[in-house]
């Protein structure tokens, strides 16, 4: 079996393709540029705590919701 | 004058300031933040969004302007229209904020009017009580869902003084006051409120404070609301403390007194 070449994520409801097969959470969240910004993070409906974050390697079809804090009432 | 520090607590938690408010609708984080200075508030609400993905670094965040160290932050699920959505949010809020526990719950019903759905709120809250949130609710002025939300254990509760985002001000002060004789938990105003006289009857009738975003951010000059906000707030509650005089339509006792009348 050939090992992919990419891997296809959902990301706050978008489809994006990654180069790197074995990203972790915290691969991604640097190629996003995220990196010391207040987030939180749910894998497939699970919150996912942020010292999980550089144990945890994403998989071709995981639905990520990035979220942050807005102005709001 | 009585010298007694009189305090809104919430969840075992003293503040100042009577006043909440919101950070939505503001031209730019500027703005934001000097209102929020001018109203003297030191609870604030914030709404949980998906982050935009592929901003640049340095792109300012509202967290930059008002720091979560410098607030109290009072993450709400505004925009949920059902309990597991209003859950969700409120777990993320909590992941968000490093376990902070005080939130704001309100589940809307309907898209048109922003009128809650009191029965999601009530399964929202229920779950989220269960799971240690220190929940602040929004509801209707509908005193046996206020009472029922106490009973759940909200550690406030709030309902609308007319619709959301409306400024048409104290609709149903009758009910607002058999809900706060009624509640052993601070009521606050939440929603409705347009100008300064609206906060300011909302306090007369002993609300314990006013949450308000619009009147605010939706005012000409925003900073001078946002102070007017806080007068009137403050001035509310001396007048709620310091106990009105009796109403009646005429009285034969003028105040200047009626000897000593040269003639």
């Amino acid at each position: 079996m050939n090992k992919a070449t990419s891997m296809n994520l959902k990301i706050n409801g978008n489809i994006k393709s990654f180069d790197d097969t074995s990203m972790t959470i915290e691969g991604l969240v640097i190629q996003l540029n995220l990196l010391g910004k207040r987030i939180a993070i749910e894998k497939n409906g699970m919150i996912i705590s942020k010292s999980e974050f550089q144990n945890i390697t994403l998989q071709e079809g995981d639905q990520l919701e990035i979220v942050g804090a807005v102005g709001g009432g | 004058m009585t010298q007694k520090k009189d305090s809104l607590v919430i969840a075992d938690k003293s503040y100042q300031s009577r006043l909440l408010v919101g950070t939505g609708k503001y031209k730019n984080f500027e703005e934001t933040r000097l209102a929020i200075d001018a109203s003297g508030a030191e609870i604030i609400t914030v709404a949980i969004r998906r982050t935009n993905i592929g901003q640049n670094e340095g792109e300012p965040s509202l967290l930059d302007f008002v720091p979560p160290n410098r607030f109290t932050y009072l993450p709400n699920t505004a925009g949920c229209y059902s309990a597991d959505d209003a859950v969700r949010t409120l777990r993320l809020a909590r992941e968000l904020l490093d376990g902070h526990k005080l939130v704001k719950l309100e589940v809307l019903g309907d898209p048109k009017t922003l009128y809650p759905n009191v029965i999601e709120t009530l399964k929202a809250a229920e779950v989220l009580i269960k799971e240690g949130f220190d929940v602040m609710v929004y509801t209707s002025d509908d005193p046996i869902v206020a009472k029922e939300l106490e009973n759940i254990g909200c550690c406030a509760i709030m309902p609308l003084a007319s619709l959301i985002g409306s400024g048409m001000g104290i609709l149903n002060p009758w009910n607002l006051q058999i809900i706060i004789e009624h509640a052993k938990v601070p009521v606050l105003v939440d929603a409705g409120v347009g100008t300064a006289s609206d906060a300011a009857i909302a306090m007369e009738l002993g609300c314990e404070g006013v949450l308000m975003n619009t009147a605010i951010a939706s005012a000409n000059d925003p900073i001078m609301m946002a102070s007017a906000m806080k007068k009137a707030i403050e001035a509310g509650r001396e007048a709620y403390l310091a106990g009105r005089m009796a109403k009646k339509l005429y009285s034969a006792s003028p105040s200047s007194p009626t000897q000593g009348m040269i003639s």
